[in-house]
């Protein structure tokens, strides 16, 4: 069994329009993911198609106007406010996406030291900066004295416990010097090695493929493949949903051959498959039903062709 | 840091000489240009057995026959060499009367200042915390009402309800009517002061309240708050530990920069209550054109005022590490 299930979730936002008329405007429609123990999965996808959502969804930090349906499920348990209370910042660990996450009136050192930290912890930060290449004084530091990259590291080491069976990454590389990517990615890799669930969220495939083991590809806030990490590799032809293909095809090393159209933002309502209107090889069935997921060739997929 | 903190007090104390040169020259043009005669104001209701002579003798008494420039160098000069003047409607030393007033004024001042931040901090807190419910409802409502009246109508109804009509408190002056100055208890002294203390106080209470409600909800929606509940912190400690600090900063520079209208205030406070603090004694100076003493007051106030803002300065870079340290600190 999956240590985190994620089934069927759906995120929306009631929002104010015109005066005090209220709309719901989804965000995420019908989203399944599922995480092993000592497993890296990678969510990639385009910005905006509901990545870090997915993150605060499973640490319960939504906004108050968003509304959503489904289940989330640790250990076989319904991951509910009771028991994130639980397991917030204990078994369950946030790497933020960026340096405003950091309190800017604290300093690193102080608000890195949670009440749930005691000595272990201390000392396990400690050899992760060393290991990172942030120096001592980086914890008598405030947040806006950091540089980008100074500011990724320190928040990837707030994810440095032994303790941690699931740990979110949310866009925990961009802005850092490549040795240093290379570093923090096996870092997480030997959390996994450990036992750890590592969800990691990102938008650099190539990242992506080097540590994880399974690759979900996210588009417009539903999971539209998941694929083992070695089906990325050549043309794509092992990947399944045309998405992906386009996906990995973008790629400068693949060709860098761009679609034409742009992501549906979800405040339409759709009828069928959310590719469709971009999808090369989409007919009339794709334009009313939106297709359930399906096992293929040991991955999931969300389309009606793919072989 | 030391000479940090030295840059900072050099610059303050050449600004506070350059503003206490600019305010005394216009004060005093003010005072010389007002239609109010300060001879006939003095004497008052023995218009009849003073004559023009008379006048024209106390009139050069005061130096007042003198053109303009020559008064204000002439005062300007004893005061360089610390001599306040005489206050004419008093016949006391000015340092002594301001030195009496403030002894009184300060206690007054010091009561509503410390009552309008820690109300203010604390309701804007509670309101911002419980965002939307009838609690926030009824603070951001009272708010509103506080800083759309007048502090000295407040003044009036306060007195009519709990003076007049309760009896509760006194209706008026620093010390009670008829009793000898030895005979006057610590405990007279403070029921005096509450209702003028109060009226005072409302006057910083709702914009306080409104500034720490309007940023702590602010910083409660801010990422690092999120990710501070995603590793685990919540309920009091999150809002002391992450959040506090954020919010003081408003209300500290609000607080600090309220001296001045804490002085406004207590001009009316204490008209209305016939407390004899300095802003009554500025009321009578200004209507009786006592130039020495209503000098002497417009450059306490100045000073009042002004070390109120430096402090609000100095604050601001404790609490807020991006003042104070340069960003070239990262190595």
């Amino acid at each position: 069994m999956a240590l985190l299930e994620v089934t069927q979730l759906s995120i929306s936002f009631l929002q104010y329009t015109k005066g005090s008329r209220q709309q719901t405007v989804t965000v995420m429609e019908n989203l399944d993911l599922a995480v092993n123990e000592g497993e890296i999965v990678a969510v990639v996808g385009a910005s905006g198609s509901g990545k870090s959502l997915l993150a605060h969804a499973i640490m319960g930090i939504l906004p108050a106007n968003a509304v959503y349906s489904g289940s989330i499920r640790y250990g076989g348990e319904l991951l509910d406010e009771h028991l994130l209370r639980q397991y917030r910042g204990n078994e369950i660990a946030l790497v933020p996406q960026s340096v405003t996450y950091l309190n800017p009136l604290m300093r690193v050192g102080s608000q890195l030291q949670t009440k749930l930290d005691g000595k272990a912890q201390a000392s396990e930060r400690k050899g992760l900066f060393k290991r990172l290449g942030l120096g001592e004084h980086v914890n008598r530091l405030f947040p806006f004295q950091l540089s980008g990259g100074m500011a990724r590291k320190v928040l990837v080491s707030t994810a440095a416990h032994s303790r941690s069976r699931l740990i979110i990454a949310d866009e925990p590389t961009p802005g850092m010097h490549p040795a240093d990517v290379a570093e923090a990615l096996s870092h997480f890799k030997q959390l996994a090695e450990e036992g750890c669930a590592v969800l990691f969220i990102t938008h650099d495939i190539e990242a992506a493929i080097q540590i994880a083991n399974r690759v979900a590809v996210i588009y417009a806030g539903a999971v539209v493949e998941v694929a083992p990490a070695s089906d990325f590799q050549g043309e794509g032809e092992q990947l399944r949903h045309p998405y992906s293909k386009a996906l990995w095809q973008a790629l400068p090393g693949n060709g860098f051959i761009p679609i034409a159209g742009s992501q549906p933002s979800k405040s339409m309502d759709l009828q069928g498959c959310l590719f469709a209107d971009r999808c090369m090889s989409a007919v009339d069935s794709c334009m009313s039903k939106q297709p359930e997921p399906r096992q293929l060739r040991g991955g999931t997929v969300r389309c009606l062709h793919a072989t | 840091m030391l000479r940090g903190i030295a840059v900072f007090t050099g610059k303050k104390i050449i600004r506070l000489f350059l503003l206490l040169a600019t305010v005394s020259m216009i004060t005093f043009a003010l005072v010389a240009m007002s239609p109010i005669d300060p001879v006939q104001s003095y004497i008052g209701a023995d218009v009849m057995r003073v004559g023009a002579e008379q006048r024209e003798e106390i009139a050069a008494y005061w130096g007042l026959d003198k053109p303009f420039a020559e008064r204000f160098m002439k005062w300007a000069g004893a005061l360089i060499q610390g001599d306040m003047g005489t206050s004419m409607i008093y016949r006391e030393a000015v340092t002594k009367v301001i030195g009496e007033r403030f002894m009184h004024s300060v206690w007054l001042m010091a009561f509503a200042w410390t009552l309008s931040g820690i109300i203010g901090f604390t309701v804007g807190a509670a309101a911002a915390l419980r965002k939307g419910s009838w609690l926030d409802r009824v603070i951001t409502g009272f708010c509103y009402t506080l800083a759309s009246t007048p502090a000295f109508w407040v003044g009036l109804l306060l007195m009519m309800i709990v003076a007049v009509w309760l009896g509760l408190l006194p209706v008026g002056l620093g010390v009670p009517a008829g009793m000898l100055a030895g005979s006057v208890t610590f405990f007279d002294y403070i029921r005096h002061m509450i209702l003028p203390g109060i009226t005072l106080s409302i006057v910083g209470i709702a914009p306080i309240a409104l500034h720490t409600r309007q940023k702590l909800i602010e910083v409660m929606d801010s990422d690092f708050i999120l990710f501070a509940r995603a590793r685990g912190e919540r309920g009091a400690r999150l809002f002391f530990r992450h959040a506090l600090r954020n919010i003081a900063l408003p209300a500290i520079t609000l607080q600090f920069a309220s001296f001045g209208e804490l002085f406004g205030g207590a001009v009316l406070a204490e008209q209305v209550f016939s407390y004899p603090g300095l802003g009554q004694a500025t009321v009578e100076a200004g209507l009786r054109g006592d130039v020495p003493l209503l000098m002497g007051l417009v450059l306490c106030s100045t000073l009042f005022v002004f070390t109120g803002n430096t402090l609000a300065d100095y604050f601001y870079h404790i609490v807020d590490p991006r003042l104070r340290l340069e960003k070239g600190a990262r190595r």
